[in-house]
């Protein structure tokens, strides 16, 4: 089913899903940016369309929705450990279709890489309902359709916005909910074909040892300062630390949570009695960036990054990671496209 | 849905103190291991740590735990009686079945001895099983060295050819001094066809001894490692135990050399 549909019908829409759905959305966050008077936009709930940032890419991805920056997995009332009680509520996210494209990234490593599902992750997925915000120009600093994810089909509902609002609708559990809202149409939406930035990837068979020797790395070792906000904007970085804690007013009740850790961060290889790994800062940009367009695919089949452009855009010095692909690439050779 | 970082309250039944830092665990339970398995072991309010199963029997695991950071810290002040917490055991472990039969070299330094020992032991109980035994077993000083009373069992084991050595002695240190590196040429090796070697320790070490072993003309594939990693969950998650596209904890700890030469943190 297909919509024309004006923003009143589809604010009465959102208020008729939200007895029922948390409704996430890219939101402006007014002057906590970096520098003064900027803003910040990021995921948080929203009950209007005119909330949704649409003009601009979304500084965080909507992977702290799935995959919450800290998360309790358990309560602790004296030795006993209690699980966190589940929020009843579906969710229905708004996002880009290199961000579904991200998700799926984050279901093969919480759902599928051992034999054990993470619960906690596969608890909040199965209640997501995707909005796909269609996305035809990109931005600045995108590469999605070199990486291959500037597309998916894997939405309840698409979104062309406008003056008035486009929407296919795919989900039948939706149908009813938008059914007569707005005047039938024929609308499908439209993927971008061309980024401004292009990378080419390398061929994953011809990366081998001295690749992870080589000099290109020595750069990264100068200008990364080991922030970690490459690690944390990213829509498919997956990686988090668990982290225990007592309540001070009482120390017999307390918690366990999950937090994000990132591998640029000091201490993400550090074992108890000191001993860790990758000590320099261009052994880390490596190891990402490895797993980003090599190691992930390996393992699965398809590239873990998703061209969003999110840590050329957070970068506090200015480090291109769509740079860095295209230099591995020149050293190793473009992989074939099958 | 069963949550997988739910872990299982267990007793401690002993505790043995090795060293003025290593104490080992023994807790009555029903996780039956691989050799070379490891345990989350959970502290409410503390915080897990991955803890290698340095022997286990009959309703019995034994952990070897370093007094090193804040949960290890908790676990050396418990007593027999008290209550433990575990998950697990995760990781691949050692195939036993790879080295029946056969001329055996282990080489340990350190707490590395811990998850090879239920190999030994189980070698030293049923030594028809095995043709010949070299252990190489280095500590940093006398007073590192642990599980005392079971080497010298294991030397009175006619199949056995022990070999203690420390970093630095002491005065009343009688033994060998100097890296297990030095005594991997004096091994004797009637054919080298039929060996098989594992080295756990530091990573430096490992790295050496190997060397140390390719020099003696023994193909990488008879050689086996065991990896210690940072871990948060021990089954496939949180991405610490990452190396290239391996998981330590999933495809890991132990390796085939071949595999461990390709692993570049």
């Amino acid at each position: 089913m297909a919509l024309r549909l004006s923003r009143e019908a589809f604010n009465h829409a959102l208020k008729d899903l939200s007895k029922e759905y948390k409704i996430y959305a890219p939101i402006r966050l007014k002057e906590i940016g970096r520098f003064s008077e900027t803003d910040v936009v990021r995921y948080g709930e929203i009950s209007m369309v005119e909330e949704i940032v649409t003009d601009e890419k979304s500084h965080f991805s909507p992977k702290e929705i799935l995959f919450p920056i800290t998360q309790t997995l358990f309560y602790f009332t004296e030795e006993e450990y209690k699980e966190p009680k589940e929020d009843g509520k579906k969710i229905i996210i708004f996002l880009r279709p290199c961000d579904i494209n991200g998700v799926k990234r984050l279901d093969q490593i919480f759902l599928q890489n051992g034999k054990d599902k993470d619960i906690y992750y596969e608890c909040l997925r199965e209640k997501v309902k995707f909005f796909m915000m269609e996305c035809v120009e990109g931005f600045e600093s995108c590469f999605c359709v070199s990486m291959d994810a500037n597309k998916t089909e894997n939405y309840a509902a698409a979104i062309r916005f406008g003056e008035e609002l486009l929407l296919e609708v795919k989900d039948d559990g939706l149908m009813n909910i938008f059914q007569g809202l707005g005047k039938e149409t024929n609308f499908t939406p439209e993927f971008i074909e061309e980024n401004r930035v292009k990378v080419c990837l390398p061929d994953v068979n011809k990366i081998t040892l001295e690749l992870f020797e080589h000099e290109m790395w020595k750069e990264y070792s100068q200008r990364c300062i080991a922030c970690g906000r490459c690690n944390f904007v990213c829509s498919t970085c997956s990686c988090w630390t668990m982290q225990d804690i007592f309540y001070d007013e009482n120390k017999n009740n307390g918690e366990r949570r999950r937090v994000w850790a990132g591998c640029h961060v000091d201490g993400f290889t550090d074992m108890a009695g000191g001993h860790g790994f990758r000590k320099n800062y261009g052994d880390r940009m490596r190891f990402k960036t490895m797993h980003k367009i090599n190691d992930f695919k390996k393992r699965n089949g398809y590239h873990m990054c998703v061209g969003c452009g999110r840590c050329d855009d957070i970068c506090p010095e200015y480090i291109s990671f769509s740079n860095c692909i295209n230099k591995v690439t020149k050293i190793v050779g473009e992989e074939r496209k099958s | 849905m069963k949550n997988p970082y739910m872990p299982k309250k267990y007793t401690i039944i002993d505790i043995q103190h090795q060293t003025d830092i290593d104490y080992t665990f023994r807790v009555a339970c029903d996780i039956k291991p691989k050799n070379g398995q490891f345990v989350e072991v959970s502290i409410p309010k503390i915080g897990e740590a991955p803890i290698s199963i340095s022997d286990f029997g009959d309703g019995y695991i034994d952990m070897t735990i370093r007094r090193v950071g804040k949960v290890t810290n908790y676990l050396h002040g418990l007593k027999p009686g008290d209550a433990m917490y575990l998950r697990g055991p995760y990781g691949n472990g050692f195939s036993l079945e790879q080295y029946k039969n056969k001329h055996l070299v282990i080489a340990a330094g350190g707490t590395g001895l811990a998850p090879v020992k239920s190999i030994i032991n189980y070698f030293h109980r049923n030594p028809e099983e095995i043709q010949k035994l070299d252990l190489l077993i280095g500590f940093k000083s006398p007073k590192d060295i642990l599980f005392r009373e079971e080497i010298e069992e294991w030397m009175k084991n006619k199949k056995f050819h022990v070999t203690v050595t420390v970093d630095k002695g002491d005065e009343s240190w009688t033994g060998n001094v100097g890296l297990i590196t030095q005594f991997v040429p004096k091994i004797d090796i009637p054919d080298e066809d039929n060996l098989e070697v594992i080295i756990v320790g530091p990573p430096l070490m490992m790295k050496f001894t190997g060397l140390e072993f390719l020099q003696r003309k023994i193909k990488e594939e008879q050689i086996w490692v065991s990896f210690e990693r940072k871990m948060s969950c021990g089954i496939g998650k949180c991405g610490h135990c990452k190396i290239d596209e391996t998981y330590v904890c999933l495809e890991g700890p132990v390796f085939h050399y071949t595999k461990a030469k390709q692993l570049i943190d």
